[in-house]
């Protein structure tokens, strides 16, 4: 008897929980299981939703100042269209799997927020080539996914384009090239040593198929 | 100086003034209101005309109006890098690129420092081609001229 009353409050949770209920009848358990999941998930994917936003993307200093100013003077923040693209439509995946994937992955973008690893301009952009390249490779691998989400090659009128972007996607397609060959720094300001880090990243991911 | 003298400072001053404003409306045609001002008739609280927007053209051949004429460009370029750390026309002009993106290559005479040294990369004095080279817009001069290309040799 003594012995049980010195066992701590977490151990005896956890005793009940491995028991069967005895109290509520199987029934409720399921429906108020279901109701706790759905709204789980429902709250999960909020939170998701709710970091998938530029206002978010934009709250960290480092994306302000640098990447965000900068995308506010090209074509996919204004254009005859009207239409924007926005961070997390060029780089967080619209399908969920690779969505959360992505999630994961920006965890360690907060924790080098904090560290201020890129806290300073001058920080930033001695990084900048780096992160460039890996957003390069991501999107190589990809075939550019996020791009295609809004742009396909089956619904451009090439006729309507001018004469260098037709003869270039003709050739693109036969070639099987993908959008960020051609299409670097559409959204920012490209970093020193572009061109070789280009180079190099076509030489290795070529070497690698 | 005597309070006479300060007297006949003031009355040659106001006299001066005086003729001044006289001569002024007796010009012939009155040349003050051909002197035009630079808000053109928009007074100052009253908001100028949009200016006409220009497109540029695109898909055109453009041809030199003189012989050391810089090529004109014929596409768009503001959306094109150039600054201290990347030049994006050489992305696609640039020798070994020109071939793979079909695009005219620079001339050579563009790698040659000012001591006419070979170079392997563009000499820093031609980094910033729209220096030289622009593209054209659809738009009228705005003051006629009489400007005329050099004739062709055939
Ligand atoms: C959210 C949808 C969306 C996404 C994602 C997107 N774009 Fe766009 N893109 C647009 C819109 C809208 C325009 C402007 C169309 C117009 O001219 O009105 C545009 C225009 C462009 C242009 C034309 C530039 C110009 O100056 O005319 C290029 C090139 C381009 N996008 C490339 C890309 C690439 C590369 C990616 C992937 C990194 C991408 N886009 C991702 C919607 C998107
Ligand atoms: C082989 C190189 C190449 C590839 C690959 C390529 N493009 Fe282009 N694209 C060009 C060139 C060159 C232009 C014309 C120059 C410019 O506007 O920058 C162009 C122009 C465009 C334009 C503007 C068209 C216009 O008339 O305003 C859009 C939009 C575009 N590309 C989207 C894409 C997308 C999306 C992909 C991937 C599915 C892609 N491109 C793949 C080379 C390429
Ligand atoms: C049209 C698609 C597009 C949009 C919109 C976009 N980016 Fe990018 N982003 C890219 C591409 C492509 C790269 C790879 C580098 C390059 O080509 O400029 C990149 C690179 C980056 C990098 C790596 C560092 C660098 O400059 O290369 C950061 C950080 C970044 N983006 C943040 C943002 C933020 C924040 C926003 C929203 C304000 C944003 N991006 C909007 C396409 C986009």
């Amino acid at each position: 008897m003594s012995t049980e009353n010195q066992e701590s409050p977490w151990r005896r949770i956890w005793k009940a929980l491995k028991l069967p209920s005895t109290r509520y009848a199987l029934g409720t358990v399921l429906v108020a299981g279901a109701i706790f999941g759905v709204m789980g998930w429902g709250a999960f994917n909020w939170a998701l939703e709710l970091t998938n936003t530029e206002s978010f993307c934009i709250t960290c200093h480092e994306m302000e100042e640098n990447t965000y100013s900068e995308y506010t003077t090209t074509v996919h923040n204004t254009n005859k269209s009207g239409v924007r693209a926005t961070c997390p439509d060029c780089h967080v995946p619209k399908e969920w799997v690779y969505k959360v994937r992505r999630k994961i992955q920006a965890s360690n973008e907060l924790f080098h927020h904090f560290l201020g690893t890129v806290g300073t301009p001058e920080k930033f952009e001695a990084k900048r080539l780096v992160l460039a390249t890996h957003v390069w490779q991501t999107m190589k691998e990809t075939d550019s996914r996020e791009c295609r989400n809004c742009h396909h090659f089956d619904s451009m009128d090439i006729s309507r384009q001018n004469e260098r972007a037709r003869s270039r996607h003709l050739d693109a397609v036969q070639d099987k090239k993908t959008c960020i060959d051609c299409h670097k720094g559409v959204a920012h300001q490209l970093p020193k040593g572009t061109f070789e880090a280009e180079a190099e990243l076509n030489k290795s991911m070529s070497g690698a198929k | 100086m005597g309070d006479f003298a300060v007297k006949t400072w003031i009355k040659t001053l106001l006299m001066a003034g005086g003729l001044c404003l006289a001569g002024t409306s007796f010009m012939p045609g009155n040349a003050l209101a051909q002197v035009k001002s630079l808000e053109s008739g928009v007074k100052i609280d009253q908001t100028n005309a949009a200016p006409e927007v220009h497109n540029t053209v695109e898909n055109q051949r453009l041809t030199r109006a003189f012989r050391q004429q810089p090529p004109l460009v014929p596409h768009r370029v503001e959306k094109y890098q150039i600054d201290l750390k990347v030049n994006q026309c050489l992305r696609c002009h640039d020798w070994p690129y020109n071939a793979q993106e079909r695009a005219p290559k620079v001339s050579e005479t563009h790698y040659m420092d000012r001591e006419g040294k070979r170079l392997d990369k563009v000499a820093s004095t031609r980094w910033f081609c729209t220096q030289c080279h622009v593209p054209v817009t659809d738009a009228k001069p705005l003051v006629n001229n009489l400007f005329a290309p050099t004739q062709p040799a055939n």
